[in-house]
């Protein structure tokens, strides 16, 4: 008896789903022809205007459907960041680095929920003409009945709500970035205020100069996706946060620059590949809709300069130190695409290579003459987002074959940035390491801030062998 | 003979080594370790416990040199280790029957050196 209703209920099961099925297989043959019977009762009713909503709307919902999905895309890009900035690092430091990474994203949307959206996007909101501006929808954003969600809001490209969490992912990218050069010596607490006002209130004030419409955009500043206005000032926060902090205990001993060699190359490839993919996104969906030439056509500058920095960077440091580096190899992946991200949308595909391939070879030589300054930068942030960043934002200027921009005006630009973000970096982080202090003890920067600043071990029951 | 055995905090290593080195004493192994000793442990937390860590990382280093390198290796390694502090490490010093140089066959005073 037992053994019968063994096999019964399988049987049983099947049969039951297999009705099921047939079910649902009739039922769409019904819908499909009330909705069509709808459709042509409408049509006779209003035809010329109907079908000229269907179109938009259509539009609209596609535009709006590719911006969410470079939305997830940029997203995906913190991961990538905390793979590569783990990787590059040493073990002891894991969990802080992680830890940084997930802080970040949660401070950065937040703060840009709160004020940093409408102080980028200020609209006609300007207190200082075309430098600061405020929106009129004030802290936090517009209400649900508010919200402009209608083919109206941005030329049928997305909805209010898709452009607040797009542009709110890019603005916790700037963060990220700066993450990844205090690696290994920096206080939590610390860098977590300065990142929350940076993020916060640095960032999107200079982004307002130019995708909030503001002086530098009427100047004729080109920047498509960010290689100034993210990169760039993720970038000098980097460098200067960098330079506050001074090295890691251990990196230069009298004039010798000692590598501290990453503790897992396989995360930084995964943090590498990682971001490669979220540049679809980000790239892709500064488009700000799916217009199919235009996205199709970024999309493809986009990789084909990665895979020329990839070369680049390759090819020189083969002819430097005699073997290929693979995080040399990775970072010229990231050079060539902060190098177009300015100059993705008119740039053509043939110099788009050129571009990435100037971008791998700029990096290599970077890394080293940073290390030579004796400025402590253990994942190459400032070499990769800042120095291919100006490069990038030049690049723009100088290939552009739609003839609208100029190195000139390109240089203004990144002159600007420069100014302003070395300035503001400068005070607040000299104000907090003034108040709270900027750097763990030596101690805990021996023993590895994860057991200092979290009392956790990343590896916990492995034991790895550190040389110091 | 003899084998000098020492417990010295990791981070101490490259000290020691460069200590080492001075004295021209170029052999020795390097051998992962966990231990404790006066220098309590520390705390970790994971998921909202307490974790009382006292088994610590320490590193150790084994050096076989003849009787009349025993004083430089010991007083080499105590340079690149000490700190004052509690937890530097021990060395221990034993007798070594014989010592055979694989490659070659050499035995005691010859393979060592």
């Amino acid at each position: 008896m037992k053994s019968f209703l063994k096999w019964m209920m399988p049987v049983s099961l099947l049969v039951t789903i297999s009705s099921t099925l047939i079910a649902q297989d009739v039922a769409p043959a019904e819908t499909v022809a009330a909705v069509a019977e709808a459709v042509e009762a409408v049509a006779e009713a209003a035809p010329a205007v109907v079908e000229v909503d269907a179109a938009t709307t259509a539009l609209f919902t596609a535009n709006n459907v590719w911006m969410m999905v470079c939305t997830a895309l940029v997203f995906l890009m913190h991961l990538g960041f905390a793979t590569l900035e783990c990787g590059l690092t040493r073990a002891k430091n894991t969990v802080n680095i992680l830890f940084k990474n997930v802080a970040i994203v949660a401070i950065g949307l937040l703060t840009y929920f709160f004020c940093g959206f409408n102080l980028m996007y200020p609209g006609d909101a300007w207190m200082l003409s075309g430098v600061f501006g405020f929106a009129a929808d004030g802290f936090g954003l517009a209400s649900v009945a508010t919200a402009d969600v209608t083919a109206g809001y941005a030329d049928a490209g997305y909805t209010y709500w898709t452009d607040f969490i797009f542009q709110g992912m890019f603005a916790a990218t700037a963060a990220t970035i700066i993450s990844g050069a205090v690696a290994g010596r920096v206080k939590l607490g610390s860098f977590l205020i300065f990142c929350a006002i940076y993020v916060g209130f640095v960032y999107p004030v200079v982004g307002s100069w130019v995708w909030g419409a503001g002086w530098l955009d009427g100047k004729g500043f080109h920047d498509f996706a960010g290689s100034t206005l993210v990169h760039s000032v993720g970038g000098w926060g980097a460098l200067i946060c960098a330079i506050i902090l001074g090295p890691r205990k251990g990196k230069f001993v009298g004039n010798d620059v000692r590598p501290i060699p990453g503790h897992s190359m396989p995360l930084a490839t995964i943090g590498m590949f990682l971001l490669w993919l979220g540049w679809f996104g980000f790239n892709g969906g500064s488009v700000l809709s799916a217009d199919p030439s235009d996205t199709s056509r970024v999309l493809v500058t986009t990789n084909l300069a990665a895979a020329a920095g990839v070369l680049g960077a390759m090819f020189v440091s083969w002819m430097i130190q005699k073997k290929p580096d693979l995080s040399m190899a990775l970072n010229g992946a990231l050079a060539g695409l902060v190098g177009i991200t300015a100059g993705a949308d008119c740039i053509t595909p043939n110099m788009s290579i050129v571009v990435g391939l100037i971008a791998g070879v700029i990096v290599v030589f970077s890394v080293m003459a940073i290390d030579n300054l004796k400025i402590d930068d253990p994942v190459g942030a400032i070499s990769v987002h800042l120095v291919c960043g100006i490069w990038g934002t030049i690049a723009a200027g100088l290939f552009d074959y739609t003839g609208s921009y100029s190195v000139g005006t390109q240089l203004l630009g990144i002159a600007a940035y420069g100014i302003t973000c070395v300035i503001a970096a400068g005070i607040l982080f000299g104000a907090i390491k003034a108040i709270l202090g900027v750097r763990v003890s030596e101690e805990e920067e021996i023993q590895g801030l994860d057991i200092g600043e979290h009392g956790m071990e990343a590896y916990g029951g492995f034991q790895i062998f550190h040389n110091y | 003979m003899k084998l000098v055995t020492a417990y010295i905090q990791p981070e101490r290593l490259n000290a020691v080594k460069q200590a080492l080195f001075e004295k021209d004493i170029f052999r020795m192994s390097v051998i992962l370790a966990q231990g404790c000793g006066q220098q309590k442990g520390f705390h970790e937390n994971y998921r909202g416990a307490d974790i009382e860590v006292n088994l610590l990382k320490k590193l150790r280093i084994e050096v076989a040199v003849n009787d009349e390198f025993v004083d430089t290796t010991v007083d080499a390694i105590i340079k690149g280790a000490r700190t004052g502090k509690i937890g530097d490490g021990k060395i221990f010093v034993t007798s070594l029957e014989d010592c055979i140089r694989i490659r070659t066959g050499e035995k005691g005073h010859d393979a060592i050196g």
